[in-house]
């Protein structure tokens, strides 16, 4: 099937920027919820009713600022979360009508603040203390903002061209284009980050000469490659990474006419999107059932409103080529076995169920590889990701770790990233002797003692003191 | 079907609905063809002294992105000659022989003046005349509207020069722009009126364009006071129109009483019909969306009377007049509480910030373990599960005072409910305690008696 779409307005983004008018009623249907389930279920805690009641009320510069107080990655956030997964999730009017389009709002503040051209923070007077930050995806950025909002001097390294990471490089422009990602990188740099762009931590030695220089070192590296599939012909196989990255950047995508994307996560789906819009009629293979793929449904739904196909409980055996060109994929038919330690049924290879999907290209994204570089530094490991405590150290002092590196949290990766950035931040401010920003509301002793304030708050242990 | 006709003082309509004086009703083509949408009458838009109108006239109240819950004008009477408007007045009752045609008229204090008018109105074959006293601004300036409507002696003399030469049905039309809607009515009905109507638009300033700080509408750079109407005064409306049909000289002239302010759909004509009017008049919700309103105005009115038995207008006019009271008449002993439908709460918890800050703070959080909890959230928690956990609002019916603050922000509809229930107190009005035991209304420490006698607990 031809792509009817005009070249292009492949990539652009999928979902328009709301007008004023949309953005207007849209907010002024937020009920304004008390103690928000939106803001309990977003990953940073934005005060979510706040933000759309100052939409609602043509304060929209307001409201960018509300965000990004919680998230500084609020225009990217807006864009990549899941929030029918989150906020929008659980939303009150799931009850009974469709949930307000949280999101979508979102993008509508921090793009009015971006085109304002606002800086909507400052950062505190020099503490003299340094941090030095490793990688600028979201968990980076995240961290450095928080800390040079401190008053802390924070360089960040990133090892390629562009600041980022997995904003710039990882996520197609569907979602998100690569200005918007960007243009988080200069806000950073607006608060007096130095951000140093082709450096990479690789070695113990390096990460002493950071130690040396930094009261702290932040580590934000995030995962590695696509992993082998360990197959025949595996060297024709592209990565959903590389046609991704390539697509943002407007680089050849490499896809032909017929391809095969193997895996059935939610990059699977981006890298079948990317080769659907390129023109080429796009098929996921999986060797389980659409009830165990990893992709969120609604982005399942998505993937088959764009005409791509499945082929489920397949496995892939064989890339086919002739003269150092795909011509099709050997694949064998699975089934269902017995449950295995995760509880989920064992796919198992049905013998003589081998068959060909012709193709000439073949994508893999079935996962990502943990960082090598926690292997290289000596630190210590969690199922491969770094481990961390509560406050995000890992076992070296002074050295903190967040992000996709630390644990696999496929789901809304970029908003928990984002997280990690504040909380590591917010531990640092213990050990580098400033006050970070509460991340729940507090109060101070001398009102809690006071009587009416146990009057009317009764005999219930408060929000933070519940919960710590 | 229910029978929508009326007859009003003497004038006839198909329908309650009429076009109320103002700019839907300008000239004959435009009343022509809101006839032809089925409006049941119309009340010419004022006719009298030469005006000059000026640019621009109206402003608007927008609500939560909601536009034209109210409108303003600067707008003055008709500023087409007045040979033009008697001429098509009669031209087009000549065609709509069956509708209401009512002559609004305004002129100087002047007998002179009045009865010139009337003479011409009368030739017209009008149905019947509306006094506008109402006007709040242009004319008032000049000693006619609401400058004659706020002052119960000019209202009665005004009104007594027309009724004494014309053998049409006289409506008087009050402005609400006065303490005491009743003095002026009194007047009106001395002043030998055969209606009321009410009300007019009230003195208002709709608002200052915060880019340009001009108050809007702005006028060659001035701005002024101008008359208030639309959806969001319908309870002013319904409140003066209470006062009238509970009045005693009111209710013993008998005179019907043209309901007016705020009406936009069937369901608000049901209401001035229930409070007691004998017709309608609609202005700003046709000045919003066309003539066409009156199909579901008719459709809709008629149904509901149907689905109430209800066979004419005037078995529907002034049923919920008897409930009208004052404070004094009011049962103390009555008690309701808030009963919130757990299987309709959707736990956007405003009942609960609402009680909580400014009621009575009776309303508890509680957990689906069934344990009491405060607001608040958990930093660790995330992701859309979080609305499983999510406290459900519940009223402690003990502490509840019935204030309905509850029932009125809680944006499902029938998820809180006012329930009354025993309260246990002796059923007395204050009117009854004040004549039994006049020493509770004065003094604190018999009120404190008394309340210890009854058992009422104030916390």
């Amino acid at each position: 099937m031809e792509d009817a779409r005009p070249p292009q307005l492949s990539f652009q983004e999928l979902l328009p920027p709301m007008t004023p008018h949309e953005a207007t009623v849209e907010a002024n249907r937020c009920l304004y919820c008390y103690d928000a389930p939106c803001l309990h279920a977003c990953p940073t805690h934005i005060d979510i009713p706040t933000f759309i009641r100052k939409i609602a009320t043509g304060n929209v510069s307001g409201a960018a600022h509300t965000i990004l107080e919680s998230n500084f990655l609020g225009g990217t956030c807006a864009r990549v979360c899941p929030v029918q997964e989150l906020c929008e999730g659980a939303c009150v009017y799931n009850a009974h009508d469709k949930p307000i389009q949280i999101g979508r709002l979102q993008r509508f503040a921090t793009d009015h603040l971006h085109a304002r051209g606002e800086a909507p923070f400052t950062p505190a007077p020099p503490t003299g203390r340094r941090v030095a930050v490793v990688g600028s995806g979201p968990a980076g950025l995240s961290a450095s903002a928080e800390l040079a909002k401190q008053g802390h001097a924070v360089t960040l390294y990133e090892k390629r061209e562009l600041g980022g990471g997995l904003s710039t490089y990882g996520i197609i422009v569907l979602r998100e284009p690569v200005e918007v990602a960007l243009r988080e990188v200069d806000a950073v740099r607006d608060l007096g980050v130095q951000v140093v762009t082709g450096q990479e931590l690789n070695s113990p030695a390096g990460l002493d000469e950071l130690l040396a220089a930094n009261d702290a070192v932040v580590l934000s590296v995030g995962l590695g490659a696509v992993p082998a599939l360990g197959i025949p012909g595996e060297a024709h196989i592209l990565s959903g990474l590389d046609v991704i990255e390539a697509s943002k950047l407007e680089r050849p995508t490499g896809v032909g006419t017929r391809a095969v994307v193997i895996g059935a996560g939610n990059t699977a789906i981006d890298a079948a999107t990317i080769a659907r819009r390129a023109g080429a009629d796009t098929t996921m293979v999986y060797r389980r059932t659409e009830r165990e793929m990893t992709a969120y449904h609604h982005e399942y739904l998505f993937a088959l409103s764009e005409g791509i196909g499945f082929s489920f409980l397949t496995q892939p055996v064989e890339v086919l080529h002739e003269n150092g060109q795909v011509t099709g994929l050997r694949c064998v038919r699975m089934g269902l076995g017995a449950p295995d330690t995760s509880g989920r049924a064992r796919p198992e290879p049905i013998p003589g169920s081998d068959f060909v999907i012709p193709c000439d290209t073949v994508i893999s994204a079935i996962g990502q590889e943990k960082p090598a570089l926690a292997v290289t530094l000596g630190l210590d490991l969690d199922q491969g990701y770094i481990r961390v405590d509560d406050e995000l150290r890992t076992s070296l002092p002074r050295v903190y770790a967040g992000g996709d590196c630390i644990r696999a949290r496929g789901n809304a990766s970029t908003v928990m990233a984002v997280q990690d950035g504040k909380l590591i931040a917010a531990s640092l401010a213990r050990i580098l002797g400033t006050q970070a920003a509460p991340i729940a509301p507090t109060r101070p002793p001398e009102v809690r003692d006071h009587p009416l304030y146990q009057a009317a708050h009764g005999a219930v242990p408060h929000a933070e003191a519940q919960h710590g | 079907m229910a029978d929508l006709s009326i007859n009003f003082a003497g004038i006839r309509a198909p329908n309650p609905f009429w076009l109320a004086s103002a700019p839907p009703t300008n000239s004959g083509a435009q009343i022509h063809r809101a006839f032809e949408y089925g409006w049941g009458g119309a009340v010419w838009k004022t006719i009298g002294a030469p005006v000059l109108n000026i640019s621009n006239r109206y402003g608007g109240l927008t609500l939560g992105g909601q536009r034209l819950q109210a409108i303003n004008n600067v707008e003055l009477i008709s500023d087409r000659p007045l040979e033009v408007n008697l001429r098509e007045i009669a031209e087009v009752k000549r065609l709509w022989p069956d509708r209401a045609v009512i002559v609004s008229a305004m002129v100087d204090a002047d007998p002179q003046a009045w009865k010139d008018i009337v003479m011409m109105i009368e030739d017209t074959g009008a149905d019947g005349i509306e006094l506008n006293y109402g006007c709040p601004q242009g004319m008032s300036e000049r000693g006619m509207g609401a400058a004659v409507g706020q002052v119960p002696e000019m209202c009665e003399l005004n009104t007594h020069w027309v009724t004494s030469v014309t053998r049409l049905p006289v409506i008087v039309k009050l402005t609400p722009n006065i303490t005491r809607i009743t003095d002026p009515a009194h007047a009106a009905l001395a002043g030998g009126a055969h209606a009321l109507s009410l009300i007019n638009t009230i003195n208002s300033i709709m608002k200052v364009d915060l880019d340009t700080l001009q108050i809007t509408p702005s006028i060659g750079g001035r701005g002024t006071h101008g008359g208030y109407a639309g959806p969001a005064v319908k309870p002013i409306a319904l409140n003066m129109l209470s006062e009238l049909v509970t009045d005693p000289q009111v209710i013993r002239s008998g005179v019907p009483i043209s309901g007016m302010g705020g009406i936009q759909t069937w369901r608000d004509a049901a209401e001035f019909l229930l409070l007691g009017a004998g017709s309608l008049q609609v202005c700003t919700a046709v000045m919003h969306y066309g003539y066409r309103l009156i199909d579901d105005l008719t459709d809709g009115l008629s149904r509901w009377m149907d689905d109430h038995g209800f066979q004419t207008i005037a078995d529907v006019t002034g049923r919920a007049v008897s409930q009208v009271s004052t404070f004094g008449q009011l049962d103390l002993g009555y008690q309701a509480v808030a009963r919130i439908n757990p299987d309709k709460c959707i736990q956007c918890n405003l009942c609960y910030a609402a009680c909580n800050d400014t009621a009575h703070q009776c309303i508890d959080l509680v957990a689906p373990d069934g344990v009491r909890v405060n607001p608040g959230f958990d930093p660790r928690a995330s992701g859309k599960e979080v609305a499983l956990g999510r406290p459900t609002p519940q009223v402690r019916e003990s502490d509840c005072v019935g204030c309905a603050l509850c029932a009125n922000v809680c944006p499902v509809d029938g998820c809180i409910e006012m329930v009354s229930v025993p309260s246990g107190r002796p059923h007395v009005t204050w009117d009854e305690l004040t004549a039994q035991r006049p020493a509770v209304t004065q003094t604190w420490p018999a009120m404190e008696t008394y309340r210890e006698e009854t058992g009422i607990e104030i916390h």
